[in-house]
């Protein structure tokens, strides 16, 4: 917004004014996550800066917190560097372990909210749709609810999602369910509850996404004899791509960063990073979590980006310009 | 004169009347995108709704004293209009009977816990009565008052009448802050409502909080708005990182700013503003929690005033301030008005997401800074959870009742990701 030639000055003072409290604004938003970056290479335990960071002394510098995640949890941290010490941190590191698990376990629910949300989203947009404001509705409102309720329901209703281990049903399903044959304390648990989580998030973004998807294309592929399968994945995905994977990303983040799920419903074997993190504030706080939060910090922007880009696309295919 | 001959009816091409057609193939559509819904709509069902139902299920029941005491229950049901003041002798003797059943089966806990809820200190009265259960004689009124005089409490023997049906409505009246007292249910003391104060506590601070984002969203909604594109896009970058970046980081952000030692702190001190023993305590309490939780959830209201600001046209402000308007009349009688949709749908989603916020607060809010989602938490840590399932059905219908407002107002379908 530019100061019009005939302000006051009342008004250009009030002009600056404003200027100033939006950068006060963006320097609450930003600043503190920017400011886990350098803490992160703190040389002492501490979580503020000591008197030689604030000089740039290199000694106040090190990267002893990001040595600590991959030797926590390491049988022999002393031994030398080889490939049998990196293969016992890929294996046994604490950390290492806790981002495994939830690489895994968002991928899955990724994969299962990106499916079921696009092929609901895909009915939903029909115009022909029945009860479609209260389905939508209810679809979106895992968002909604209070994560606290939601974990609640399913840490009670979890627990008694069991199945016999030496039953036909155990036989198949057995191997993505705990060593009881419940969904508590189960990878699977984990997986269908973040999957549920995710959910909206690609219910909005590819609904969104379709609103400007020009319905006539569909019966332009027909009357040209496509059949329903090649209009899918010639016509429509190719148009829609950009929207669910930008809620594939959301669906993702949502479960890369899901602690109260988890920890209602996981046993040990479910650790995750937020879960890790949620611990390590609780208990023993060291400038070890300043380390993950540099990395995810550095993981998000990239996220950021992509989301960014696609909706570019998205917005330069469906012929929007601007935002 | 011949009769007039009835209309033709429009038949397709086979020969079927067209509006039959029509409605057939019109359901045909319905069935085929509701088919398309049909499998989410079964994960959500067993993954959401059932246990959420489950969950009020089990805000409604507790076992812990019908199972364990069934010659007193068996009394209780035969004698449904005894007088609490003063039991007979034969529901004394029942009583006996169960506290020896439960020293046996080593289930006094259980079913003095259920007690406990409304009635406070059963705990302790139930595992002594048990322990001395087998000793004692007829009659067993007096020897049971002799081991404990609360046992001829009229508060009591509502208590367990009341616990002896296993479906229940009492975890909602102790979650309202009502117990069991000699004349019925009453309200507690003032410093005993912990479960409405809690309420209305949650209610106010998320309240402040939406309006403090309101105050910092709106300039810069306003100045994203208003700038060109180039710039606009780089700016809204700083918007949405913190909406991408994940909530622990930003929490343990907050802690490394806000500690007693943090960052914060020490620049007041490093300015001369406050003095080395006059730090601010500004974790583990509400500033803590409101600090944190406006810049969570700020994103949620920049977003919407943004997108409604957008399409506002320029022109009427210029043509506003043409017409003899000052600044500020113009901004209050034209281009504030405007921006109230996006207000609504800003300050409605804060509001939502606020009520029901967890990890901040237990992170950062310490015991001053809990809200309800924290009481609900603790509840189940200490196997609570009829009570837990009760104080989260209360929050849930209060969401409803937002949401639907949201829905009314605003429209779910008008929900926009950055």
């Amino acid at each position: 917004m530019a100061l019009p030639t005939y302000a006051s000055p009342l008004e250009r003072a009030w002009y600056y004014t404003y200027l100033v409290i939006c950068g006060l604004v963006f320097l609450f938003l930003i600043a503190p996550i920017l400011i886990v970056i350098p803490l992160s290479f703190n040389a002492e335990p501490y979580f503020t800066f000591t008197e030689k960071m604030l000089s740039f002394d290199p000694t106040g510098y090190s990267l002893r917190w990001y040595d600590t995640l991959l030797t926590l949890g390491h049988p022999d941290p002393e031994t030398a560097r080889d490939s049998t010490w990196w293969s016992a941190v890929w294996e046994r590191a604490t950390w290492v372990q806790a981002a495994k698990n939830s690489f895994w376990v968002g991928l899955w629910a990724t994969i299962l909210a990106t499916v079921l949300g696009t092929v609901a989203a895909l009915g939903l947009s029909r115009p022909e749709m029945p009860y479609r404001r209260l389905i939508m509705a209810l679809l979106i409102s895992p968002m909604i609810v209070p994560i606290i309720i939601i974990a609640v329901g399913m840490s009670f209703f979890f627990a008694k999602a069991c199945v016999a281990p030496d039953s036909a049903m155990g036989a198949i399903f057995g191997m993505f369910l705990s060593d009881k044959g419940c969904l508590a304390n189960s990878h699977l648990g984990v997986i269908v509850a973040h999957a549920v989580l995710g959910i909206p998030f690609v219910i909005i973004t590819v609904t969104a996404t379709l609103s400007g998807f020009d319905q006539s294309l569909i019966r332009a592929a027909h009357s040209l004899g496509a059949n329903p399968r090649t209009t899918f994945f010639k016509v429509i995905m190719p148009l829609i791509l950009p929207g669910i994977i930008s809620g594939a990303l959301f669906a993702f983040v949502t479960s890369f960063d899901e602690v109260v799920a988890v920890l209602f419903i996981a046993g040990p074997d479910q650790q995750t990073i937020p879960r890790q993190m949620f611990n390590g504030i609780r208990e023993a706080i060291s400038p070890a979590i300043l380390a993950v939060a540099t990395i995810l910090v550095i993981i998000s922007v990239l996220l950021l980006v992509a989301v960014e880009l696609l909706r570019r696309r998205s917005d330069r295919l469906r012929g929007v310009t601007g935002r | 004169m011949a009769e007039a001959a009835p209309p033709p009816t429009l038949t397709t091409a086979d020969g079927r009347p067209l509006k039959a057609a029509l409605l057939a193939a019109q359901s045909r559509a319905k069935r085929r995108a509701f088919l398309l819904v049909l499998p989410l709509l079964f994960f959500v069902l067993l993954t959401f709704l059932i246990p959420i139902g489950y969950m009020l299920k089990r805000s409604f029941e507790h076992d812990g004293f019908a199972a364990s005491a069934p010659a007193v229950v068996a009394w209780f049901e035969a004698n449904p209009g005894f007088d609490p003041a003063n039991p007979p002798e034969e529901a004394y003797a029942a009583l006996v009977q169960d506290l020896a059943r439960m020293q046996e089966e080593k289930t006094t806990g259980i079913a003095g816990t259920r007690i406990n809820y409304s009635v406070p200190g059963t705990i302790s009265l139930f595992k002594k009565g048990a322990r001395e259960a087998k000793g004692l004689t007829a009659p067993f009124r007096e020897s049971l008052v002799a081991l404990d005089a609360t046992w001829a409490k009229p508060a009591l023997w509502r208590g367990m009448a009341s616990a002896s049906n296993v479906y229940t409505a009492e975890f909602y009246k102790v979650a309202s802050d009502l117990k069991l007292t000699d004349d019925g249910w009453a309200r507690g003391e003032d410093n005993e409502r912990i479960y409405l104060y809690l309420f209305a506590k949650t209610f106010f601070v998320s309240g402040l909080i939406t309006v403090i984002c309101l105050l910092l969203a709106f300039p810069v909604a306003h100045l994203l708005a208003t700038l060109p594109m180039a710039k606009s896009s780089l700016l809204m970058i700083m918007v949405l990182l913190p909406f991408w970046t994940s909530l622990l980081v930003r929490t343990t952000a907050w802690i490394a700013l806000l500690q007693e030692q943090g960052i914060v702190n020490d620049i007041l001190v490093g300015l001369g503003l406050i003095t080395e023993d006059g730090r601010l305590t500004m974790m583990y309490n509400m500033t803590g929690t409101i600090v944190a939780m406006t810049h969570v959830l700020l994103p949620f209201m920049v977003l919407p005033l943004y997108s409604v600001m957008k399409v506002i046209p320029p022109s009427y402000a210029r043509a506003a301030r043409s017409l003899g308007a000052t600044s500020w009349t113009t901004f209050r009688r034209v281009y504030l008005p405007q921006t109230l949709p996006g207000i609504a749908a800003g300050s409605l989603l804060v509001f939502i997401l606020a009520v029901g916020y967890y990890i901040t607060p237990a992170l950062v809010g310490g015991a001053d800074g809990a809200l309800i989602s924290n009481m609900i938490a603790a509840n189940m840590k200490n196997s609570n959870w009829s009570l837990a399932a009760a104080v989260a059905g209360m929050l849930l219908v209060a969401i409803l009742a937002l949401y639907w407002l949201y829905d009314q107002l605003i429209g779910i379908d008008r929900l926009k990701l950055g």
